[in-house]
């Protein structure tokens, strides 16, 4: 399955042509083409995992050759592994001189588990529409697009080369922009849909910029060549830092961070199980994804072991605080996780910029499965509890007892995203706090306990108004079927036991062990587990849930704080300030878009105006002048006074010859003499 | 007798022919001046043949008497015919093809 990982990304892709020609005409309007289809990528992909499991276990101590190899290139001989090689097939594609395009996969530790990740939510979000998404009109579309959705984020994943992982790159944004706009017959969702692309586009340019820089700076499109160029000695640093940038706008763009972050909510506009999908395994990991597969590239380009400041690590964790803030302001349930996906992805570009890479990686897994479960958990309560609305403060609140399994998992999810033992989130989030640290970035693990203070404390928010005090909706809240709470337990489930295969103090570290690369890959600092930091977090975590309780698990007027943006001017001012968004939108909608869009129209009006319409006038007036020069010289005269000629002539010697014709027979018969007689005087003069 | 006193029949023989066909009201005239320009040629042709020691041209004459008569057969028909539709038989007045 290693080498022929092409299937895995091609199954789903013949799906969505299945779906949407013959979708219509199955009984199940095609969803089952779609589950099928992803339920067999996700068996390939388990599949895939055992193999390279097996791989990395079977390369202690068998492949000698390969450790001296991989010493020799550069690598983890120093951790006292073994290079366990990638698993790459590529076909030619098209060469042009000595440039050579090849299609292929590179399948590794981190290919695999983004495979099984991908594949496992997206076959959950598959089965979970089936009664989500029943009432809908365009229900095959959906599968169909869910299917293309699927399959280029499995193509961004085992692509080989940075030009076959922009064509998946640019597919997830396609099909995302697809979905999001799916119920396009409301303006604004529609606008959401088109603010997703044209802000992911803004970065997408980034991305573009940097992968031709890299090909220029390397010689190669390939990912391994690439990260073997950034990590030898001959590597132009001011080259590298340059691509590093704009290969990161494209992540900034993609992965929502700050200060593109802004599409993100907005998203929320599609249908739930699609914001599930976007946020937990393909959209905004992508970026995340890129920044993991192309690492040597940014920790050459940024610096990253010289324990600085640098930009990667400072955009995470400004995204990190500014998305947690705005969580609290939110009615909108979904809105609120939307904010809480911007700042856990803060975390992960926060990771891959203080050089914790496995950090990142694994916050990326366990992230995706506990941010699955809230976002599916979200669905269930609005299409079972809350009428289909998603506002907390007006159709919810009191739900836990009408539908004890979304709350308890939406528990479950909750406590894994704040952070809590032993809950998955709880070992991430950790190892990236004490990886920050070791490393010598002690401020960006202080935003990172920042961070999770306020996760924990939104999330409380969060669950109060959606699950305790009294039910303020109008329907009749009920437990949602099967088909959506299984999705939801199996994601709870793993949600609690995922963070158990890094768990350090145990002994457990199955994970960096089977993902991260040895080859071509720099070294990184891996700190023991640190009980103290470990207690810090939780502490921190615990205080954010206690305060947050302590806040909202009291009657209005009861609360401490209660009534202060009423009362004090400058509370108000901010809390205006955080539900303005930052005033992010109109900077750039009224400000930077304005003040483009205005001068270009002017210039393209004064274009239209003096250029373009002098031109067809002119050409107008031409044609015209033409038209009469015709009309007047070659038809009026020479066509039509040939046919009147023609005529006239023809006329004239009628008249003449109809002399002849008398009707009298020897009048011819005396013509016929004549003729004789002057053909016989002719002839007679001709012969003598 | 030599050759020319014939020819010179003849050729008195077609030209009072050309001047009946020219020259006469009455269609029954005409035809009978169609006459006279045929038996002309078919003396020129017994002389020639006579003078030449040879038959083809006694022959030939054979023939134009023969379709001589069924040409006046078939002219007279027509004369009868435009006395019958227009009562007359001169010439003049039958000018219905005049241009």
């Amino acid at each position: 399955m290693l080498s022929n990982a092409w299937i895995i990304p091609a199954i789903p892709a013949v799906s969505f042509f299945l779906v949407l020609f013959f979708g219509k005409r199955m009984p199940g309007r095609g969803a089952e083409i779609g589950i099928a289809a992803v339920g067999a990528s996700f068996v390939l992909s388990v599949v895939a995992v055992i193999q390279w499991i097996d791989r990395v276990e079977n390369a202690t101590g068998q492949h000698e050759g390969l450790r001296a190899l991989g010493r020799g290139i550069f690598a983890a001989a120093g951790h006292g592994e073994v290079a366990v090689q990638p698993v790459t097939s590529s076909i030619t594609w098209w060469q042009n001189g000595l440039v050579k395009f090849t299609v292929g996969t590179r399948v590794d530790g981190l290919v695999v588990m983004m495979l099984f990740v991908v594949t496992l939510i997206s076959l959950l979000v598959h089965v979970y529409s089936v009664a989500y998404m029943r009432e809908e009109v365009r229900f095959t579309h959906y599968y169909a697009m869910l299917s293309l959705f699927t399959a280029s984020m499995l193509l961004l994943v085992v692509a080989d080369n940075t030009l076959l992982l922009l064509v998946g790159w640019e597919g997830v944004g396609l099909c995302s922009f697809a979905l999001i706009g799916h119920f396009w017959e409301d303006q604004p969702n529609s606008n959401a849909a088109l603010k997703a692309f044209f802000t992911t586009r803004t970065g997408d340019i980034g991305l573009m910029i940097g992968i031709i820089m890299m090909f220029f700076a390397s010689g190669t499109f390939s990912i391994s060549g690439t990260n073997a160029y950034a990590l030898s000695r001959g590597a132009d640093h001011s080259l590298l830092l340059i691509g590093a940038i704009c290969l990161f706008i494209g992540i900034i763009g993609k992965s929502g961070q700050f200060p593109l972050h802004t599409w993100l909510p907005d998203a929320m506009a599609g249908p739930t199980p699609v914001s599930a999908l976007i946020h937990a395994a393909t959209m905004v990991v992508a970026g995340v994804f890129l920044g993991a597969r192309l690492y040597p590239v940014f920790f050459k380009g940024f610096s990253i072991g010289s324990g600085s400041i640098n930009f990667m690590a400072l955009i995470g964790g400004i995204t990190i605080v500014i998305g947690a803030v705005l969580a609290f302001v939110q009615r909108d349930i979904k809105k609120v996780l939307a904010y809480s996906t911007i700042s856990q992805i803060g975390y992960m570009v926060m990771a891959l910029g203080v050089g914790a890479w496995t950090a990142a990686v694994f916050h990326l897994f366990t992230h995706a499965f506990f941010k699955a479960l809230l976002f599916l958990g979200a669905g269930s309560v609005s299409f079972s509890g809350s009428h289909h609305s998603f506002d907390m403060k007006s159709d919810m609140g009191g739900l836990r007892k009408p539908m004890p399994i979304t709350f308890w998992t939406f528990i479950i999810g909750a406590l894994a995203l704040a952070g809590i033992f032993p809950f998955a989130g709880f070992w991430s989030k950790d190892e990236i706090l004490v990886t920050a640290g070791a490393s010598g970035f002690d401020a960006f693990m202080i935003v990172g306990l920042v961070g999770a203070f306020l996760t924990a404390a939104y999330m409380t928010r969060c669950i109060y108004l959606t699950f305790f005090g009294e039910y303020r909706g109008h329907g009749h809240p009920h437990e949602s079927e099967p088909l959506i709470t299984v999705p939801l337990v199996v994601l709870a489930c793993f949600s609690v036991v995922a963070g158990l295969i890094n768990a350090a103090p145990l002994g457990i570290e199955k994970f960096k062990e089977w993902v991260e690369p040895t080859v071509s890959f720099p070294a990184l600092v891996h700190p023991d587990f640190d009980y103290a930091k470990a207690l810090i977090s939780l502490t921190v975590a615990a205080l954010g849930i206690g305060i947050g309780a302590y806040y909202w698990f009291q009657r209005e007027e009861r609360r401490p704080l209660g009534g202060l943006t009423e009362r004090n001017a400058l509370a108000r001012a901010g809390y205006t300030f955080l539900e303005r968004k930052y005033y992010l939108d109109v900077l750039y909608e009224n400000i930077i878009v304005a003040g483009i869009k205005a001068p270009i129209a002017g210039a393209a009006y004064w274009f239209d105006q003096h250029i373009v319409d002098k031109i067809v006038n002119s050409v107008g007036a031409g044609a015209r002048r033409l038209g009469t020069f015709v009309y007047d010289t070659v038809d009026q005269k020479v066509v039509d006074g040939a046919v009147n000629q023609i005529a006239e002539v023809t006329g004239e010697s009628g008249g003449l010859l109809r002399y002849i014709q008398s009707g009298r027979v020897q009048r011819y018969a005396l013509l016929l003499f004549a003729a004789i007689g002057l053909l016989s005087l002719a002839l007679l003069i001709a012969n003598i | 007798m030599g050759l020319n006193q014939y020819l010179i029949l003849s050729a008195f023989l077609f030209c009072t022919g050309v001047y009946g066909v020219l020259a006469r009201k009455n269609a029954v005239l005409v035809l009978m001046s169609v006459e006279l320009m045929l038996n002309a040629v078919n003396i020129n042709l017994v002389a020639f043949s006579a003078f030449k020691g040879t038959v083809s041209g006694q022959v030939f004459a054979l023939f134009v008497t023969t379709i001589a008569a069924a040409e006046v057969g078939v002219g007279l028909a027509i004369v009868l015919l435009i006395y019958r539709n227009e009562h007359t038989s001169d010439l003049d007045e039958v000018d219905e093809l005049k241009g």
